[in-house]
């Protein structure tokens, strides 16, 4: 017969089984598994295509080009991460969830976790894929050495940026998604949300002719910003150096993981 | 032995035709307040965003004071600073007009006859072309010598033969193949009253009518010549994230003779000139004119053609209305949030099943929905694109910002279609829904079909091949009834859906077409799979 546990056992031992049980929920999903994969699949796709289409022309920048899946696949990353949260809204499991572990917090800290940790290792899998497609593929599209174009090389330090800058810029994106689930709950409206505010910057900085607002306006946006983090050509041309675009998606991710945090703490659920 | 007659309700039947299905599903939308918001919402975020970028486009700083004086950023009057006005031809429409023009006055009815003996460019190089296709020459009747005043011409084109061309947007083909000394062209321009006929002719002798056009209000006295121009080289690339566009000036050179004159003719002797700003032509190669023993060399560069918008060809600053319809899409994500969830609450509830004993023809119930939804969707794309179309044309006149003109029958267009774009897509939604039945899937798939081809194209993510083709068969290819302004065929532009220029490769009708395809097909899967699964 097992004693009762104590307060203080219980306190320290409830961040490891929150966290075992989130992972359990997460990785029993059958939908987890087809989500990381597709997210995989789309990003190093859409990377080849553009690789296989470009053509040498001034000012190409070898490194940006061939991550530029990542722009399709964060939608997939999206969606892990708001049905991570909206799953369990939607079958009432939320409610046995808050039952078992009372602290609402830790139980958004530790589906963070998870879905930052798998997407942080979906990612590094499609980075390292993307940047191989595009040291194979380009040399044959004419960017050769002898163009004056070097080999793209996680040796070579911006190169190393920009791709560790990708993994980690799909996982705050799903950080972002996962906040913006907290607060909103529905999965389509999270997802209507979410992609919204990441491919609405671009279009809108695209289409304003004032370079005073474009500006404003990459500068501010999550995804514009966010993949400054990719820039290997033209870097100090840009609103902010590449770690501090990135810097600007993580406040986005932050505060929508406050935000939710403050939903799920005085909402009922 | 008895017969037990069957209980039945002594209520009377109620009707239980289409028309009660349809206000059944109608109630359902109605009634449901996220769904309506959403829809509101769809409205003003396409209406806002437009405003926005009205507003943050004519709020054109003007750099910073080249005095230096420590003030910083110095803001001057609109007519100071901001791009040029907009050179507009006879019916209203932004032309091009600059070209080297050797000409006289001619004084009522008569005509002009030259033979061309060559068209040339300066020597090919590997950044510059020698001529463009539509690098021409020829003779030319205009109202005046101002830019943009009503004209006809019969030219040589280095790529497309001998054309009759008038009013920048006229363009009639002649006789086909190059010209050289060994098969030159004649070309001749007849001036009756109002009424301008071109001819061409390989021999001087056997002549072919070209064309014959009215300019409207021709004066008496017009000025009649020879000319050479040619368009810039634009070379685009498109790399992530952003396009450079480089403008080289060509320059044209034609040789001319046997030009013969008939009617009055005042001046005795040739004039050359400019049109438009002098451009100083190619170094090496000035524009200008050479006569000597009848035989005429005139060198000219520019180009005499409808403009076309976009930063990506030189006219960055004048957008016209349907550039500020970008906001669509965002509002098309609110639009397609609620149809999903029009289908998938039904699932998520149970609801369908009380919808099916009610309807047990699956088929009508599917329809039924379709029509709701597409209506209320049709309702509120027509909404968002009028509040937008007012309130960004509002915001220009206060600000100053002058839109690029678009004829009514286009904007109406431009306004019709956006609202067909968010019903169709809006239908789509409601079939891949029911084919999948799960909120999440739903939306993802219809955004990764509509909004995420668009994204990538429009912000130039992906290089400009694959977005025309991701705009050609996609579902995104309907954002075509979103351009606002022809391709013309005789001009040789950046007709790009990026950098600015919203222009798509479908035409308008196409690329809605195209989308209407995709949801017949996912009407026809959702139709087979709502019949054949259990609710």
């Amino acid at each position: 017969m097992s004693l009762p546990l104590s307060a203080g056992q219980r306190s320290h031992r409830a961040w490891p089984e929150t966290l075992h049980a989130e992972w359990t929920k997460l990785r029993t999903l059958a939908s987890t598994g087809w989500l990381l994969a597709g997210a995989v699949a789309l990003t190093v796709a859409v990377s080849t295509a553009a690789v296989a289409a470009a053509a040498v022309a001034p000012g190409v920048d070898l490194a940006k080009l061939s991550l530029t899946g990542i722009q399709a696949g964060q939608a997939v990353a999206v969606i892990l991460a708001v049905l991570a949260i909206s799953n369990e809204y939607s079958t009432g499991m939320i409610r046995v969830t808050l039952t078992a572990m009372p602290r609402r917090h830790t139980v958004l800290a530790a589906k963070a976790a998870l879905v930052g940790g798998l997407v942080l290792a979906a990612g590094a899998v499609t980075v390292l894929a993307s940047v191989l497609a595009g040291r194979l593929i380009l040399p044959e599209r004419g960017f050769t050495p002898a163009n004056g174009y070097q080999l793209l090389s996680l040796g070579n330090g911006p190169d190393l940026r920009a791709a560790c800058g990708s993994v980690l810029y799909l996982a705050l994106v799903a950080l972002l998604a996962l906040g913006i689930a907290a607060v909103v709950r529905d999965s389509a409206v999270a997802i209507g949300t979410v992609l919204a505010l990441l491919y609405l910057f671009p279009i809108a900085a695209a289409v304003v002719s004032n370079h005073h607002w474009q500006r404003h306006l990459e500068q501010i946006g999550p995804t514009t910003a966010g993949l400054y983090i990719q820039a290997t050509a033209g870097v100090h041309a840009l609103p902010l150096t590449p770690w501090q675009g990135l810097g600007v998606l993580a406040l986005w991710a932050m505060g929508a993981l406050i935000l939710g945090g403050l939903v799920l703490r005085f909402r009922d659920a | 032995m008895t017969t037990i007659t069957p209980y039945r309700s002594p209520v009377q039947d109620g009707p239980d035709g289409f028309p009660q299905l349809l206000h059944a599903e109608w109630t359902k939308f109605r009634t449901v307040r996220g769904w309506v918001i959403g829809m509101i919402v769809a409205i003003l975020v396409t209406a806002g965003l437009g405003l926005f970028l009205v507003a943050a486009s004519g709020n054109v700083s003007c750099g910073v004071s080249s005095t230096g004086g420590g003030s910083g950023p110095v803001r001057h009057g609109a007519a100071a600073c901001g791009p040029p006005p907009l050179l507009q031809g006879p019916a209203g429409e932004p032309v091009t007009d600059s070209f080297y023009f050797v000409r006289q006055p001619l004084t009522g009815n008569g005509s002009i006859t030259v033979r061309v003996t060559s068209l040339t460019g300066v020597p090919p190089g590997p950044m510059q072309p020698g001529l463009m296709p539509w690098s021409k020459a020829g003779i030319l009747i205009k109202q005046d010598l101002s830019q943009g005043s009503a004209y006809a011409a019969m030219m040589v084109t280095s790529g497309n033969g001998v054309r009759m061309q008038w009013n920048y947007t006229g363009d009639t083909p002649g006789l086909s193949g190059a010209v050289s000394a060994a098969s030159p062209r004649w070309l001749r321009l007849t001036r009756d009253s109002d009424t301008i006929t071109g001819y061409d002719s390989t021999d001087g002798a056997h002549w072919t009518q070209v064309g014959a056009v009215h300019l409207a209000g021709l004066p008496s006295a017009v000025q009649a010549g020879l000319f050479a121009t040619s368009p810039q080289y634009i070379a685009i690339s498109t790399s992530f994230g952003s396009g450079n566009v480089n403008n080289n000036q060509t320059v044209a050179t034609a040789v001319f003779d046997h030009v013969r004159r008939s009617g009055a003719w005042p001046a005795i002797t040739w004039t050359g000139g400019d049109i438009g700003p002098a451009t100083e032509g190619i170094q090496g190669f000035p524009q200008g004119y050479h006569q000597a023993a009848g035989r005429f060399t005139v060198t000219g560069s520019g180009d005499i053609a409808p403009a076309i918008p976009g930063p990506g060809n030189g006219n960055e600053g004048h957008e016209p209305i349907g550039f500020f319809l970008a906001g669509t899409v965002a509002g098309l994500i609110a639009v397609i949030v609620v149809a999903t969830m029009f289908m998938t609450a039904e699932y998520r509830r149970g609801l369908i099943r009380t919808t099916l004993a009610v309807s047990p023809v699956r088929g009508r119930v599917l329809a039924a929905k379709a029509i709701v939804i597409g209506s209320a969707a049709f309702v509120t794309g027509l909404a968002a694109a009028v509040g937008t179309v007012i309130v960004a044309t509002g915001e220009a006149h206060a600000s100053g910002y002058s839109l690029w003109p678009v004829p009514w029958p286009a904007e109406l267009r431009l306004i019709a279609g956006t609202a067909a774009l968010v019903a169709v897509a809006a239908v789509l939604t409601l079939a891949v829904a029911t084919m999948v039945r799960r909120s999440a899937a739903a939306v993802m798939l219809v955004i990764v079909a509509i909004v995420v081809p668009y994204f990538l194209t429009f912000t130039a993510a992906v290089p400009a091949v694959i977005g025309e083709w991701l705009l050609r068969i996609t579902p995104a290819a309907a954002f075509a009834v979103q351009q606002s302004t022809p391709r013309y065929h005789q001009v040789q532009a950046a007709y790009l859906p990026g950098l600015g220029d919203g222009f798509f490769p479908l035409a308008p009708w196409a690329g809605l077409a195209v989308l209407c395809g995709w949801a017949a097909l996912a009407l026809a899967g959702a139709a087979y799979l709502l019949r054949r699964r259990d609710a």
